[in-house]
């Protein structure tokens, strides 16, 4: 048991910090594909792109402001927002005329959107690597009783309960959430009492598709913007959103967090074996809750 | 008020009505009665839209509304309480009223206050979710959501089904209560003592095909009638 002796009480406290903010990322990515499947009923594939497209989007507005602190703020704020119209368009275009159809014709759908999404963003930014600095502020790391704690991780963890407040209180307290929920079980009977369900629907997605580019828009200092990263993490969104239970947004914080901290948790245990834990996690849910942790809306 | 000519509805390649036709006019309690499977419900759905009839013509106030979405034959002024209540299960019982609530400017509109006025059990678990209602309170709430949108004429599809005879009497007086106060009635009833005790004029229904219609006195004297088509 070597990795015993490698283990400090800081090295953990520094992993766990990573892990919670790696967390919040899949939390916000994943919690909008649960809305969307939850209230709509697609498995929009084509989540991941919104993602990839939020970060690309982030890193582009921050060039036009020479890659300065203030370039950061702008693109972190109006990448979702330029996410969310797109996702508008598509809605309204594409997605609204396909709600009665079967779920194997919407994951098709999605999926050519995603394709079709991945070669949109080749045209547009090439295939090389982008990389975007995080603001001056958010630059290095805290030293806590001579622990290391990176200032954007920290930053994240900050920013997801205001998230999960925020969804909280759209999907509970608003008529419009209260609306969304009623339709996720019984969309005609929504119609039946005079409520346009189209609009509800659209404004859902928008929603759902608004976290993934604030998500892509967040992750982006944190790594490589490139081509790949929509597709390990609609992977990741996915199995997420399977073991918190289909369309519950509660289900996606829990999943996110197992998925994240095992993640991460991992690689202090097993470095070459890391990847699998969170997969493995997954099977074990799976095997003694198959329809999730938190009920589904399915 | 509702004019039905000559619908036929079908459910994918299955055809369920063959050219029905009815008609309710204003202030009327009008009973569809049938067997199970008769086409009731379905002649409920084709009137509100969720089963829109292929062929025929449904004309409300003088409109017609076929190929019209639900939501906008709703907001003409038709409410719909469907057979298997259909409450949002997830929402608390003021909110399934809150969402459904649609003003008008008409007077003595129904808003949350006076749908627990009317309903007052209602007002005691307002908070409650709607999926842990009883049977009773559930179809209370259904009523209560469909008549918060201040409909004209409201489609009642079996509310008396799987109730205790109590709660079967209650609803009862708050039908009648309904039609007094103005309200338009189109109801289908498997159970024909609620049925013929509640309407002014009743057809039947079976295999999807009007067998009968006349007022509630001629049904009442035409046992024969009643037994070919209504008795199991």
């Amino acid at each position: 048991m070597d990795w015993l002796s490698t283990l400090t009480a800081g090295g953990l406290v520094q992993q766990f910090i990573v892990g919670l903010s790696r967390s919040t990322i899949l939390f916000i990515v994943s919690s909008g594909l649960s809305l969307v499947l939850g209230v709509l009923r697609i498995p929009n594939v084509a989540h991941g792109s919104l993602y990839m497209l939020g970060a690309f989007l982030c890193f582009s507005i921050a060039s036009l402001f020479d890659n300065s602190s203030m370039g950061f703020w702008i693109g972190l704020a109006l990448a979702p927002f330029c996410v969310a119209f797109v996702s508008l368009v598509a809605e309204r275009t594409l997605f609204s005329r396909l709600y009665d159809r079967e779920h194997l014709m919407l994951l098709l759908f999605t999926f050519a959107l995603m394709l079709l999404c991945r070669d949109a963003v080749k045209i547009i930014w090439g295939s090389e690597y982008r990389s975007l600095a995080p603001p001056v502020a958010l630059q290095g790391s805290f030293s806590v009783f001579g622990m290391l704690l990176p200032k954007y991780n920290l930053f994240l963890l900050g920013l997801g309960p205001f998230v999960a407040v925020g969804l909280w209180f759209l999907t509970q307290k608003t008529k419009i959430g209260k609306i969304a929920r009623a339709a996720a079980v019984d969309r005609d009977m929504v119609g039946a009492v005079g409520i346009n369900v189209s609009w509800v629907f659209a404004f859902v997605f928008v929603i759902g598709c608004f976290l993934a580019g604030l998500g892509g828009a967040l992750v982006a200092p944190t790594q490589n913007i490139n081509q790949g990263m929509d597709h390990t993490l609609i992977m990741e969104a996915f199995l997420i959103v399977i073991i918190g239970g289909l369309g519950n947004v509660w289900g996606a914080l829990l999943g996110a967090l197992i998925f994240g901290l095992t993640d991460s948790m991992g690689i202090l245990v097993w470095p070459q074996f890391s990847i699998v834990f969170p997969y493995a996690v997954v099977v074990i849910v799976l095997i003694f809750r198959p329809t999730g942790l938190l009920k589904s809306t399915w | 008020m509702l004019l039905v000519e000559n619908i036929h509805t079908y459910y994918g390649l299955s055809h369920i009505l063959f050219g029905v036709s009815l008609q309710v006019s204003k202030r009327e309690i009008v009973c569809l009665l049938g067997r199970n499977g008769a086409g009731k419900s379905t002649t409920m759905k084709s009137v509100i839209g969720l089963t829109p009839p292929k062929n025929g013509e449904i004309k409300f106030k003088q409109t017609s509304i076929v190929g019209m979405k639900p939501y906008q034959i709703a907001r003409m002024g038709i409410g719909f309480v469907p057979d298997d209540r259909r409450v949002f299960f997830d929402l608390t019982v003021d909110e399934n009223l809150e969402i459904s609530e649609m003003h008008t400017q008409r007077p003595n509109s129904w808003d949350r206050k006076r749908v627990y006025d009317f309903f007052k059990p209602l007002g005691h678990i307002r908070d409650r979710k709607a999926g842990l209602l009883s049977g009773g309170e559930q179809q209370m709430l259904t009523i209560g959501r469909a008549l918060i949108t201040n409909p004209e004429l409201l489609l009642l599809d079996e509310p008396t089904e799987g109730l205790a005879p109590i709660i079967v009497g209650m609803l009862e007086e708050h039908i009648l209560q309904l039609k007094k106060e103005g309200l338009t009635i189109l109801l289908a009833e498997q159970n024909q003592k609620a049925a013929l005790r509640l309407s002014d004029r009743g057809y039947i229904l079976d295999n999807g095909v009007i067998k009968y219609s006349g007022t509630i006195d001629e049904l009442r004297e035409n046992e024969e009638v009643m037994r070919k088509y209504l008795l199991v």
